[in-house]
């Protein structure tokens, strides 16, 4: 039988994905372990047990300058700036992407300066952004905007000027003026879409803020990775970067879900 | 009686290419015009003409006596092969689209009372063309054949004074295509509407039409295709029985407001 051909049933699937999580999992236990009978003090590969320890401390004993539980303090910190970036730069992508899309003379005013913005590398932007706006909570939230905004409304722009002429023309033919177009034909037809991109959008909203929070920032998870750094931390480095995975893989799945709840007309058609 | 429709002496052109040349039409209401021609005479551009999707190089449109101007407008419904309904409304609400854009400049939305009045004239409208049990369904859960019968349903609720049909039934199975036509003929009948319908199906153009026009170019030049454009080389009157005088209880557009302007 032909390898294209052989389909994967639900239970196989889950079998085959897990294993080669579970042999990295097994390599790095078995490289740990040999370090460790070497030298007992090894910070390289820190064995689970370390990890747990060095862990527990951020996780239920007060910080003694701050009072805080860093962990959860760290954890805080940066979903809020994740959030609030993701949110301003879904609305904007909303926005802007709606009228590039739908009105033709605004998308040749504008469309050009879109595309300009989209092709600067955000991370050059962020000592303007410092210098700007301080080393406070905006210009990271800024970097965030920046970084993932251009390229949300350019999708969103192209998805609603890919919506058949034949629709817009309809609509038209019922009464319909370029404002009702744009809220009841090319809006709703944009969410589905707009949910997929703020998805594609986690990734470098990730890589902004973990950025931005290592180079000034005095709490949240990228900035305790890149502080203990300096002591070799590997083991508070390899469970804040789990735990960041972890939250990432939750958001993801929490905006595909949410996806298919709010557009059961969506599923399996482009438009 | 004054044509409802009138082209007069209309040219197509885009660059040096014609595509319409010389083409005079006159269109009186209640008839059902069939236009046939090869592919890429200008069928197409004829019916967007109609449209009002786009405007003639030279010559006039007259609805009603007064000129077209290069606009969609609700007088003139429109069914296309595809993409003619909206994929994220149900039936029902597709069929309350041109109610409520009507009612609603703002929010395009109706409440209460008034989105009870437009939910029952859109079932009513859904009823007659067939889609009675299916009002919530998504377009995306119909076949092909629903979905034209809900394109039909949709523009039928403005009472277009032109119901215009681009190749309506090409992408249809034959046994759906006779249920179709039945409708449509139907329709055509109960709401006394006024067809222009675009096809390639030459039998189907004759079954349906109370009238055919054949698009073609009358005169070719093997060296410049491109330079004679299309028009209207044979106009076809057929002989059919009366439209039904008998009006639909359903509300329709009787003969005597559309001949009254």
């Amino acid at each position: 039988m032909r390898w294209v051909n052989r389909q994967v049933g639900r239970r196989g699937g889950v079998l085959l994905g897990a294993t080669p999580i579970l042999l990295l999992l097994l390599l790095y236990l078995l490289l740990a372990a040999n370090r460790h009978a070497l030298n007992p003090m090894d910070k390289i590969l820190p064995l689970p047990v370390g990890m747990a320890q060095a862990m527990s401390d951020l996780l239920f004993t007060p910080d003694q300058l701050t009072g805080h539980l860093l962990f959860w303090a760290d954890t805080l910190a940066s979903l809020q700036r994740l959030s609030i970036g993701l949110g301003i730069a879904t609305a904007a992508a909303l926005l802007v992407g709606l009228v590039l899309g739908v009105l033709p003379p605004v998308r040749a005013t504008f469309g050009p300066l879109v595309t300009s913005i989209a092709v600067i590398p955000p991370i050059a932007l962020l000592p303007i952004l410092f210098i700007a706006l301080g080393l406070g909570e905006t210009a990271k939230v800024a970097l965030i905007v920046i970084g993932i905004a251009p390229v949300m409304v350019r999708d969103i722009a192209a998805h609603v000027a890919a919506i058949p002429r034949e629709q817009i023309i309809k609509a038209q033919t019922l009464g319909a003026s370029s404002w009702q177009i744009m809220i009841r034909v090319a809006l709703p037809q944009a969410m589905p879409r707009l949910f997929h991109a703020v998805r594609l959008a986690l990734g470098p909203a990730w890589v902004f803020l973990i950025s931005a929070e290592a180079i000034a920032s005095d709490v949240g998870l990228g900035y305790r990775i890149f502080l203990v750094r300096r002591y070799l931390s590997m083991d508070v480095i390899i469970p804040y970067v789990i735990w960041i995975a972890l939250l990432a893989i939750a958001m993801d799945a929490a905006f595909a879900i949410l996806g298919r709840r709010l557009f059961p007309w969506a599923q399996g058609a482009s438009h | 009686m004054s044509p409802l429709l009138s082209l007069r002496n209309i040219w197509v052109e885009y660059g040096d290419r014609i595509i319409l040349e010389k083409l005079s039409i006159d269109i009186e209401a209640g008839s059902f015009v069939s236009i046939v021609g090869p592919s890429g005479a200008g069928k197409s551009s004829l019916l967007r003409l109609i449209l009002g999707q786009e405007a003639p190089t030279q010559g006039v449109i007259l609805l009603d006596g007064t000129p077209l101007t290069s606009e969609c407008g609700p007088d003139r419904g429109v069914v296309f092969q595809r993409y003619s309904v909206f994929p994220h409304l149900s039936a029902l609400r597709n069929t309350m689209f041109g109610i409520e854009c009507e009612k609603a400049p703002l929010s395009a939305r109706l409440f209460g009372k008034a989105r009870r009045a437009a939910q029952d004239e859109a079932a009513e409208m859904l009823d007659a063309v067939g889609l009675g049990d299916s009002m919530h369904m998504f377009p995306a859960q119909m076949s092909g054949g629903m979905q034209q019968r809900l394109a039909i349903a949709q523009a039928l609720v403005k009472r277009p004074r032109i119901l215009l049909l681009d190749e309506p039934f090409g992408a249809l199975d034959p046994g759906i295509r006779a249920d179709m036509h039945a409708l449509i003929n139907r329709l055509w009948r109960d709401y006394a509407l006024t067809i222009i319908m675009v096809t390639h199906d030459i039998r189907e153009a004759f079954a349906l039409g109370t009238r055919v026009l054949s698009i073609d170019k009358r005169r070719r030049d093997p060296h410049a295709p491109h330079r004679f454009g299309a028009t209207a080389v044979y106009d076809l009157a057929l002989r059919k029985k009366e439209p039904d005088p008998v009006p639909d209880e359903a509300n329709p557009v009787s003969p005597e407001t559309v001949s009254s302007h």
